[in-house]
């Protein structure tokens, strides 16, 4: 019986919300002196941010943005952590890479351990190639004899041979995140612990992340993939962890986690919500505050059959003046995957201002939509229209399923591959209609 | 095999100064982009830290030398008033960039982890790469005081214990600054107020006027109990042969030095397991 390679008891993870690190250092007097005289029965409560000050209530104002995560990881095992954003799968990540300590619990790592939540952490825009995947490899705890043996490697997997030697501030970003990405790309860890912010950039090199990730799953190395993206999980993981409110929800094969993950996020929300204060992010100016999907005559459904029109009704609320404020609504399909996206500001050149405080209801109307039946979620999101500012973005905060409908009126129900269809029209020239296949007469 | 335990509070007392050593290559790595980065795209390069401390000097001859005639106890003034100066630019660079490195390197902190020491801990070798270009600069002036001119200038065997006194320079900075570093993660405003609060050390320390000139036992105690006292006199004396230094001062700034550095790494260690959260 083999050890496991990642061992997770109990981890938690406590913060208090709203005023971190804004204590004055009276709060902090005043604390210290309650302290002394054994008069604050929290003195000992939470180890990050502990709520202090003599004013709040007995757990008001904190938040686990992780409670009790119990799970293991065998050695070459990979496995995916999935769930909302806000779920505490970024916590988790963070506990596990010791950038930051669990409140209590424990998790216990067996082997040398390599974590990659962004490329290129550490370069310097003055150093050159050369110079970065020294800075950025000893930072990822490579030694450096280490990266003088692979140096060449990762220069010939970069492509940039020829600019090795110039400064990176003179790269384009794709050269950056190349030069980036070859380093990360040469890491050599029993363990790695990923974060799918890694796969930035364009199609091409989140497909090069990808597999090489496959690559370090197939070679037999314990992977720890945290991430939004359904397929990747599903194609590299053999096993998925679902966080959600900071529990493990569900620890299954990935399509049964995956099938649990659209369930919690998606038609378990459905065609109306309302938001939860904990998911609105601190300190936004504006927020969504509900938001609703109405049929074509204009009841709230959760089912639209094919080829009809809908609209999406939100209420955006502000915390403080907001001008010329866009809303946008995007489409995913039930793997997460963003389908398209479409704003007041791009399709309509409307953008609206709002007083603090005040609450504007807004309604998107799709005429026709061309999507094939399945179940879509619906992200919502706001910004500001001059500086393209994201002031609120709530992925999954509707969901709706897209009924089988005979919209060609052919008797058949358009099937994929893929979630939308398009009217076509169809001719021939040249061809004799074959013996009792063409129109009739 | 490697084993990683990852839990709630570990001693503040526990310091993992062997993953320290592990980590020796970042360390090097670290003082090297500082050193580099600075000198890119300048001119004068590394001359730049050269002319600071040479103005400086000047600005104190002319101004404490010349007009208000402050006593150099015998000394050349341009000596007296470079060998504090260089020094001073030591520990001060020390205790103001160590005492910054936490909130500079959020970004990377925040991304991945590595001991967290080693970033006050590489300000401490790349300020001393600045030193030795001031110290060549000071050893270049001092010659010429000593062979070319008839100046009182009486070099002591103590001389060869001066890299001690760097070390001292050195481990006082980073203590301190070990301080401002763990505090700044919950106190900003300690940032904008440490620029000034060098800036008075400076005036507190015998470095524009000679320890001689505190007669007051009472004082003396005070200016004793200022490690940096200690350590720009001490250094006079050993190049020049003039200068109060005492066993007693000598074992003050020591223990003093000792106490600032321990606790402040007691501080640091215990405010880097979670300073991410608050920073």
């Amino acid at each position: 019986m083999s050890e496991s390679a990642i061992s997770v008891r109990n981890l938690s993870k406590c913060y208090k919300l709203g005023t971190i690190g804004r204590h004055t250092l009276a709060d902090e007097c005043q604390y210290l002196w309650h302290k002394l005289r054994r008069r604050d029965p929290r003195a000992h409560m939470g180890k990050i941010g502990p709520a202090r000050g003599a004013s709040a209530p007995d757990g008001a104002g904190l938040f686990w943005a992780l409670k009790e995560a119990t799970f293991e990881v065998a050695p070459g095992e990979a496995i995916g952590i999935i769930g909302r954003n806000g779920a505490g799968k970024s916590t988790l990540l963070k506990l596990l890479t010791r950038i930051t300590e669990p409140t209590s619990g424990e998790a216990v790592i067996n082997g040398r351990v390599a974590s990659l939540l962004e490329v290129g952490t550490g370069f310097h825009p003055e150093l050159t190639g050369r110079e970065n995947i020294y800075m950025n490899g000893t930072i990822l705890g490579m030694k450096k004899g280490e990266i003088d043996r692979k140096f060449d490697e990762i220069v010939a997997f970069s492509e940039l041979e020829q600019f090795i030697d110039t400064p990176v501030k003179r790269y384009s970003s794709g050269m950056y995140v190349r030069l980036a990405f070859a380093v990360a790309a040469h890491l050599e860890p029993e363990i790695l612990l990923i974060d799918e912010v890694l796969a930035v950039g364009d199609a091409e090199f989140q497909k090069k992340c990808l597999g090489k990730m496959g690559e370090v799953a197939r070679a037999g190395r314990t992977v720890l993939f945290v991430s939004h993206n359904m397929p990747a999980v599903q194609n590299l993981c053999g096993r998925a962890v679902v966080i959600d409110h900071g529990r493990v929800a569900l620890d299954d094969v990935p399509e049964k986690a995956i099938a649990h993950y659209i369930e919690a996020c998606g038609a378990g929300r459905g065609a109306e919500f309302r938001r939860a204060p904990e998911t609105v992010p601190a300190g936004a100016a504006a927020w969504v505050e509900s938001a609703r999907i109405e049929n074509g005559s204009g009841e709230t459904a959760g089912g639209i059959p094919m080829g009809e029109g809908f609209a999406v009704k939100l209420r955006v609320r502000a915390r403080q003046p907001v001008e010329s404020l866009t809303v946008g609504i995007a489409l995913a399909d039930a793997m997460g995957t963003r389908l398209c996206g479409i704003n007041s500001r791009d399709v309509a050149g409307a953008t609206w201002s709002l007083c603090a405080g005040k609450s504007l209801e807004v309604a998107c109307r799709v005429p026709r939509m061309n999507l094939l039946p399945g179940v879509y979620a619906l992200n919502v999101g706001l910004q500001r229209a001059v500086s393209r500012e994201n002031l609120d973005y709530f992925a999954g905060a509707l969901s709706f399923e897209v009924l089988p409908k005979d919209v060609f009126g052919t008797g058949k129900i358009p099937r994929g591959p893929g979630n939308i269809y398009l009217e076509s029209d169809w001719a021939a020239t040249g061809a004799e209609p074959a013996a009792g296949w063409g129109t009739e007469g | 095999m490697h084993r990683t335990i990852i839990k709630a509070g570990s001693p503040w007392w526990r310091i993992d100064f062997r993953e320290i050593w592990e980590y020796r290559d970042l360390l090097r790595m670290l003082v090297l982009r500082d050193l580099t980065a600075i000198y890119k795209q300048t001119v004068l390069g590394p001359l730049w830290f050269i002319i600071q401390p040479l103005v400086t000097t000047l600005v104190f001859t002319v101004i404490f030398g010349q007009v208000a005639r402050v006593s150099t106890d015998g000394v050349p003034q341009i000596v007296f008033y470079m060998c504090g100066t260089v020094l001073w630019n030591y520990f001060s660079g020390c205790l103001t960039q160590s005492g910054t490195s936490l909130v500079t390197g959020k970004a990377v902190l925040s991304k991945v982890y590595f001991p967290r020491l080693v970033i006050p801990l590489s300000t401490v070798f790349t300020h001393l790469a600045h030193f030795s270009l001031n110290f060549v600069m000071f050893v270049g002036f001092y010659a010429y005081y000593l062979w070319f001119t008839s100046a009182p200038l009486a070099p002591q065997w103590a001389l060869l214990a001066f890299p001690l006194l760097i070390l001292q320079c050195a481990v006082l900075g980073l203590g301190l600054g070990l301080w401002v570093a763990g505090l700044t993660t919950k106190y900003q405003d300690l940032r904008f107020g440490l620029t000034f609060l060098t800036q008075v050390w400076m005036y507190a320390t015998p470095i524009v006027w000679p320890a001689s000139l505190v007669v007051r036992p009472g004082m003396k105690a005070l200016l004793w109990l200022n490690p940096m006292s200690f350590v720009v006199e001490c250094a006079r004396w050993m190049f020049t042969g003039t200068g109060t230094v005492t066993a007693g001062a000598a074992a003050l700034s020591i223990g003093t030095t000792v106490i600032l550095c321990a606790s402040g790494l007691f501080l640091f260690n215990r405010v880097q397991r979670t300073f991410v959260d608050t920073l």
